[in-house]
């Protein structure tokens, strides 16, 4: 294989990579700065535009261009203020921590029972969550909105903690995963102790779920903050509304003040840029475990 | 079976036998007495019961009941329904909207296609040595992580006439278009919207896929002296096939069920309606439930369609994994 041939070849191949290798590598980061431009422009014109007065907006400057005080916080002010925010934060942490709970605890139990138990229709349970996993929430709304509306938690923070919980199917993949690489030994030791399954679920697999857990809270949790549709149709109320819905309702009154609405989207993306600094790691890894499922 | 159970000491000498299966439980070693009760045939179900209850109630519950809903005239709060057969059917694909709102999603099927191959170019590229690696996949990911109604809302105010996007393009001498008030352009735009949020997904599950590589294939591939070009096409590709493939049925469905984006930045107004904003707004707006249904059933119809085409097409060798 690297007979005398293949060496002069591959020698010759590298006799022009220097030229050729540079120029390449200029065009690689050039695409990626491009690429990156594409995503920050957007975002940096919201958050100047935040910046700026009411004044400053009528004379209709370039979207670009710099505020004229860095330090113009009164946008901010207004939008949390007359946008109903710290409501808003509060139902969003509401329905956050129940569904996570519920989350967390149905995906469990469901990994532990299937996969540590033998038992009957232990196949027809399985396929009816695979097959749950291809139907798309959003198409069947029209039926379960039927099913929330029998259940009397329509327009209540119940309607959405019960959805989040009962149409995740990713979660309980998650779980199932890494329920597989705890050894069957330790429920084994534990139960030749006398725990019962409960105590073997509470008292050995939930601990060793940790890293899963913290995966499904992390993943589950940007997507219920960044949720729109599932409120919109299940809170209409003004005083229930979520981070979404709140901002959603905001650019009624303020259609015209690009400033207040920026504002606006600028203090819902903050939470999240917080979040992906803080946890990147276990956000994509969680993203990569969840969808090879 | 029960001969064994009662063996004392017999049992040792099983043990370095071959693991058994995965899902094969044997009963646990025999020869103490066994908790009583704790290995019966109800003990699963007790931990299955609030997951089921969810799923039959939030899933199986309204896909039934879409189907049966969708046979009649229902408006979502009478009494009374009248069965009308296969009428709402009739009706829907007789109605011009049906076929517009399915050439929009061409639109977003089109924007699925690039950015599946834009996340596959940079996933490509970041895998490679590369400097700030980590701050450009961090960049190109974060917009998957922001809220869907500010997305709409920076967008908007992105388009906007004299916006930012024709600030910039001005600078290179493009002329100012109605980015979303031209019906012709309105779907490219918002489709490019799409684009722009859910790149980043694409391009870390890539990534993923592609680190999952052993790293001795590209060392035996470049002591091969392989360019990166078929480094990428007889190594990364056929490596990333599942994940790939994966992604491509998760576009053709999200294409035809896209919903936030277009309602919050138009409404569905000005040809930009799609097949869940014509759905939810039959519904809830015209109070047509049957009418509705029957447009979701055909909307679950293509997706489950769509998905088991794929699986025939490419048969996936790590199905059993689930």
């Amino acid at each position: 294989m690297t007979g005398p041939a293949g060496a002069a070849a591959r020698h010759d191949g590298r006799r022009d990579a220097p030229v050729r290798g540079a120029a390449a590598r200029l065009l690689t980061y050039l695409s990626l700065v491009l690429a990156c431009a594409v995503v920050v422009v957007p975002l940096v014109a919201i958050l100047l535009t935040s910046l700026r007065t009411a004044g400053e907006m009528a004379a209709g400057e370039n979207p670009l261009a710099a505020p004229g005080d860095w330090f113009n916080l009164d946008n901010y002010r207004v939008a949390f203020t007359d946008g109903q925010m710290p409501q808003a934060l509060w139902n969003t942490a509401f329905i956050l921590f129940f569904s996570l709970l519920g989350t967390v605890f149905v995906g469990s139990m469901t990994a532990y029972a299937v996969d540590r138990f033998r038992f009957r229709f232990k196949r027809v349970v399985m396929a009816l969550f695979l097959v749950a996993a291809l139907v798309p929430g959003v198409t069947t709304q029209v039926a379960t909105y039927q099913v929330v509306n029998n259940l009397g938690v329509m327009d209540t923070h119940w309607a959405p903690i019960l959805l989040y919980m009962g149409t995740d199917i990713v979660s309980i993949y998650i779980f199932l995963q890494f329920i597989r690489s705890i050894p069957m030994s330790l429920d084994e030791a534990a139960r030749l102790d006398g725990a019962t399954s409960l105590t073997v679920y509470w008292r050995v697999i939930m601990p060793l779920l940790r890293p899963a857990i913290a995966t499904v809270v992390i993943v589950k949790g940007v997507a219920i903050y960044n949720d729109f549709y599932i409120p919109f149709l299940y809170m209409p109320s003004e005083g229930l509304g979520t981070i979404s819905t709140s901002l959603f309702r905001f650019k009624g009154p303020y259609g015209a003040h690009w400033e207040v609405i920026s504002a606006g989207a600028a203090l819902v993306i903050l939470p999240s840029l917080i979040v992906f600094l803080a946890l990147q790691r276990f956000i994509y890894s969680g993203l990569v475990s969840g969808a090879t499922k | 079976m029960s001969a064994f159970r009662v063996a004392g000491p017999g049992v040792p000498h099983q043990e370095p036998q071959v693991a058994p299966p995965r899902h094969w439980r044997r009963p646990p070693p025999a020869g103490r007495p066994r908790a009583a009760g704790t290995r019966r045939w109800y003990t699963p179900w007790p931990y299955l019961l609030a997951p089921l209850a969810l799923l039959v109630l939030f899933t199986y519950v309204p896909v039934v009941d879409m189907f049966v809903y969708s046979l009649t005239d229902w408006d979502g709060f009478s009494p009374v329904r009248n069965f009308v057969g296969a009428g709402n059917y009739v009706d829907l694909f007789t109605r011009p909207r049906f076929f517009q709102v399915l050439t929009v999603s061409l639109f977003y099927l089109a924007g699925s296609a690039v950015q599946m191959a834009v996340a596959l170019y940079f996933a490509t590229v970041l895998s490679f040595d590369i400097r700030f690696r980590n701050l450009f996949k961090g960049i190109l990911f974060f917009p998957y992580l922001i809220n869907g109604v500010a997305v709409g809302f920076v967008f908007l105010y992105f388009f906007q006439p004299g916006g930012t996007l024709d600030t910039v393009l001005g600078a290179f001498g493009v002329e100012p278009r109605l980015w979303l008030g031209d019906p012709d352009l309105v779907n490219t735009s918002l489709a490019g919207v799409s684009v722009w949020r859910f790149m980043g997904l694409n391009l870390v599950l890539f990534i993923g896929a592609i680190q999952s590589i052993p790293p001795q294939l590209y060392e035996a591939a470049s002591l091969d002296g392989a360019s990166r070009w078929q480094q990428f096409r007889f190594v990364i590709a056929p490596s990333i096939k599942p994940i790939i493939s994966l992604s491509a049925i998760l576009a053709i469905s999200g294409a035809l069920s896209v919903f936030e984006i277009p309602f919050i930045m138009t409404g569905g107004s000005n040809n930009s309606e799609t097949f869940v904003i014509q759905t939810i707004k039959l519904a809830f707006n015209f109070n047509k439930v049957g009418l509705a249904s029957a447009a979701a059933v055909v909307l679950l119809a293509i997706v489950l369609l769509v998905t088991w085409l794929q699986r025939l097409l490419v048969p996936d060798e790590r199905v059993e994994q689930s």
